[in-house]
């Protein structure tokens, strides 16, 4: 087991982020429980093999805890407060209506067997989605992710880690001066312990934040190329485009009733935007990485079984027609083919 | 000497945006390429302003008004902001945890060179350079926040190394450490000095670290001034000295020694003196009057995880007795001090504190059996504890938080139902003059303390307990607080403080507890425990070895006695 763990480091983040994110779109789209149970089984499995030993890593059993949570909280809003009706068996539970200002809601109510499993669907899909970016997050080092970001993005990923780096502090400080107030022998009203600690925690934070701005500063940090000459303006312009190009374009890929040309063609205009801004950018600043991840055949063909599982999940309705048994092969299809990495990084 | 220098500062003053106080006055100096310069001054000097500058920071990060030129390599300061000095100065600050950008030690050794935009194989080649000079190769691949204090120490100066900076410059880069490992950092920035001819500018408070290993001195004062110099120059007029210098003035000795050997060789004299009326002298009559039992330990353990930061310790601290635990970082002498308050964790043992007053003397190694007034300071609420035990935390800003000095004494007074004014009457005997309206934020380091240590003495508590009461502070902040300590073993406190500074233990305690791995290795009077052990020792017994004395002031007084 240890050497898969040992070998999992070396695959590309960006490989796992690109497998996580064709499972993620394929939950979506999937029609039924079996099916992302079985998308999630394959994450699961996955995750199992080839985690690594970072605190990130170790987090995945608590996204299970979560996607439990989600779920469950699904279902019971179903039976306390969802519309009621549908087909199966049915039990009868009493009624009980709310109040007129509270909109006449009202609570419990007859549930039936095709609500229940409406509504676990749904949660199970939600839990599904919060798992694939669970799963990449145990598979990478969340910090060599950001490290392997392009120049235009570097600020972005300084300042993540480092939000990484001081939040665990944060939370040692404020431990630290709750302890130490206790030993003032003060017994404060609420109000006044929560400004008593946040006021020394908030300057400890402040104070950290400006030695590692000086830090970095005098480390070389944004140093500017000899040669560069505007060009900020353009960059910003560009990233911001390509930030909408992003977001609308996954949102209309998932939602599934926007045309697909709409969706596409909004995603590599944000794609067309986003490498621009990053060449630009990168003119300007000159900086390197240390040993960046190599990209070989293993990262080629795990982003491929994650494209290929989007492909196939987004057509899934072209190939068989909705309902029948073709149509659930194909999403039987996509979950073994999110095991490709399995045998893909074991082979060496 | 002042013809060329790599580090020129011609007619240089500072000022802060927000105060009138000029920081740096009409200072004028030139460092010469491959020395090692040490910067001194007291707390609140501009010391650290005067490095800041070197490389920029000051005035392009914390604002400020900068008047005449400082040139590093020929390039100015003004026009060059520090990221476009960072090949040429190297910086490592104060607490060098905080300076951290990356999660890992190989990861923050390239982090310099990444910026500046050197090729992945000159990289990996400069890496590996700098592990094998600074012995880092069993640490590559650690977080670096499970780095001890000395490693994290040398991996942040590693990390300014990799970008092969001309000057490197070190503030108080030993402060934090324990004396080995403060031996291990120092020995590196030597290596630095005499292998690569890197030019070192390092200010430190305590001098009797580094300062036989200055080339040269600068002494900045309060009033802004800075003297610079060779260091025989400078530390003659100094009102800072190592005790290496002021036992040289005591005996005359010319010109100063600065290292143990050479004081050594001068002390022949001096030695057969001593030893002469020493032998004449009874044994220290108060060595032999002990207080009764304050505070009595049996099997005392604290576990965090697999972690046993305390296996099974058994202690009694003594009414009047000053007590100083010593140990390397991580030995455990933080988790005793809070176990003993009570407040921090205890996993097994028992801690009893004594109401002692009405108790009288007994004999040295008589340990009084317990009373039965004993107490577990752990079933004590914390309004009552105060009154018998006091802790002052390792970084004591965090125990206020109000907006003045005033305001944090009276809020003393109420918390153990004090007259009112009783921490303000302390707080006036530890730090005279000091303005009630005065942010505590804006306080020096010993001025802090002695607020903080004015609250938690409000209820006049029989046991104090002080974490490292010394980081930060100058010789003149040391004293005091030495004296301060004396005079509440005087009318019956029990001290115990931990520190890593021999010199101030030699001073301050009468009894010293060694702790390694959480056991208990050594207890024993403070002259018996720090003549013992090298590492331990302070300079004076060094150099006076094998005669059991410790500090100038009682070489001051053996030689009185002759006279």
């Amino acid at each position: 087991m240890l050497g898969f763990v040992a070998q999992s480091g070396t695959v590309h983040p960006m490989a796992w982020w690109g497998w996580a994110v064709g499972v993620a779109i394929a939950t979506t789209r999937s029609p039924g429980v079996i099916s992302t149970g079985l998308l999630i089984a394959a994450l699961v499995l996955v995750v199992a093999i080839f985690h690594g030993d970072s605190p990130f890593a170790r987090a995945f059993p608590a996204y299970l805890g979560l996607a439990a949570a989600i779920v469950t909280i699904r279902v019971v809003f179903y039976i306390l407060v969802g519309i009621k009706g549908g087909t199966g068996f049915e039990v009868s539970l009493p009624t009980i209506p709310l109040p007129d200002w509270a909109g006449g809601i009202e609570l419990l109510g007859p549930v039936s067997g095709s609500g229940l499993m409406a509504s676990f669907s749904s949660g199970l899909a939600l839990a599904a989605l919060l798992l694939c970016f669970g799963a990449a997050i145990a598979l990478t080092d969340p910090q060599r992710t950001l490290r392997g970001l392009p120049a235009s993005l570097h600020l972005l990923g300084t300042a993540t880690v480092i939000a990484m780096t001081l939040a665990p502090q944060l939370v040692e400080s404020w431990q630290r001066v709750r302890r130490a107030q206790k030993l003032r022998g003060q017994r404060l009203r609420r109000g006044r312990s929560v400004s008593a600690t946040t006021s020394p925690v908030l300057q400890d934070a402040l104070e950290r934040s400006l030695k590692i701005a000086a830090s970095m500063d005098s480390r070389g940090y944004a140093r500017l190329r000899s040669d560069a000459s505007g060009g900020s303006g353009a960059v910003l312009a560009l990233m911001i485009t390509a930030l909408i190009g992003a977001a609308l374009g996954t949102y209309a890929l998932m939602d599934g009733t926007t045309p697909k040309w709409l969706s596409v063609s909004l995603l590599v205009g944000g794609a067309t935007a986003a490498v621009l801004g990053s060449v630009i950018a990168s003119r300007r600043i000159h900086s390197t990485s240390y040993r960046p991840d190599p990209w070989g055949t293993r990262e080629a063909l795990i982003i491929v079984s994650g494209m290929a599982i989007a492909t196939l999940a987004f057509f899934s309705a072209d190939i068989a027609s909705p309902g029948t048994a073709g149509w659930s092969a194909v999403f039987l299809l996509c979950a073994v083919l999110a095991t490709t990495p399995i045998p893909v990084v074991m082979a060496r | 000497m002042t013809q060329d220098g790599i580090i020129r500062f011609d007619r240089v003053g500072f000022r802060y945006s927000d105060s009138v106080r000029q920081v740096l006055h009409d200072v004028t100096l030139a460092i010469p390429e491959g020395e090692l310069c040490l910067v001194i001054g007291p707390t609140g000097s501009g010391k650290s302003t005067l490095l800041q500058l070197v490389n920029g920071l000051a005035p392009h990060f914390t604002g400020g008004e900068l008047t005449g030129t400082i040139t590093v390599a020929g390039r100015d300061t003004s026009t060059h902001p520090p990221r476009d000095l960072a090949d040429l100065v190297g910086v490592v600050g104060q607490d060098p945890a905080a300076g951290f950008v990356t999660g890992r030690v190989d990861d923050e050794l390239a982090y310099g060179m990444e910026q500046l935009g050197l090729p992945d194989r000159v990289m990996r080649t400069r890496v590996e350079e700098v592990i094998d000079l600074l012995g880092l190769d069993a640490l590559r691949s650690r977080p670096l926040s499970e780095l001890s204090a000395g490693e994290q120490q040398r991996v942040a100066i590693a990390s300014v190394l990799t970008s092969h900076p001309r000057i490197l410059v070190l503030d108080e880069p030993t402060s934090a450490l324990d004396p080995t490992g403060a031996e291990e950092v120092l020995a590196a920035i030597l290596r630095l000095v005499h292998d690569l001819g890197i030019t070192v500018l390092v200010a430190e408070q305590r001098l009797e670290r580094v300062i036989q290993y200055a080339d040269s001195m600068v002494l900045v004062g309060v009033d802004g001034t800075a003297r610079f110099g060779l260091p025989t120059e400078i530390l003659q007029g100094s009102p800072l000295a190592p005790p290496i210098v002021e036992l040289s003035r005591l005996a005359g000795w010319d010109p100063t020694p600065r290292s143990i050997r050479d004081a050594r060789r001068l002390a022949g004299p001096m030695r057969d003196r001593l030893t002469e009326r020493l032998s004449q002298q009874s044994e220290d009559p108060a060595a032999h009057v002990r207080g009764a039992v304050a505070l009595a330990t049996k099997g005392l353990r604290v576990r965090y995880g697999a972690v046993h930061a305390l296996a099974g310790v058994d202690l009694a601290l003594h009414e009047g007795e000053v007590t100083a635990v010593m140990g390397r970082n991580g030995s455990g002498k933080s988790s005793l001090l809070w176990a003993l308050q009570g407040s921090g964790v205890r996993t097994g043992g028992t801690v009893l504190i004594y109401d002692t007053s009405g108790g009288s003397p007994t004999q040295a190694g008589a340990v009084r059996a317990p009373r039965q007034l004993g107490v577990d300071p752990q079933s004590l609420p914390p309004e009552q504890a105060i009154r018998r035990i006091a802790l002052v935390p390792q970084s004591p800003s965090d125990l206020l938080y109000l907006d003045s000095v005033g305001a944090e004494c009276q809020a003393a007074d109420r918390a153990v139902g004090a007259v009112s004014g009783i921490a303000a009457e302390l707080l006036d005997r530890l730090a005279p003059g000091l303005s009630e309206s005065r942010h505590p934020r804006d306080l020096s380091e010993g001025q802090r303390l002695a607020l903080v240590l004015a609250v938690q003495l409000a209820g006049q508590p029989h046991v104090l307990l002080l974490d490292e009461p010394t980081r930060g502070l100058d010789y003149d902040a040391k004293r005091r607080l030495g004296e301060v300590l004396s005079e509440l073993a005087d009318v019956g406190t029990a001290v115990l403080l931990s520190s890593h500074d021999v010199e101030f233990v030699a001073h301050t305690a009468d009894r010293v507890l060694v702790l390694a791995r959480g056991e208990l290795l050594t207890d024993g009077p403070v002259r018996d425990v720090l003549t013992a052990s090298p590492s331990f020792a302070p300079q004076v017994a060094r150099i006076l070895r094998p005669l059991p004395v410790l500090t100038v002031d009682a070489v001051r007084e053996a030689l009185a006695v002759q006279s």
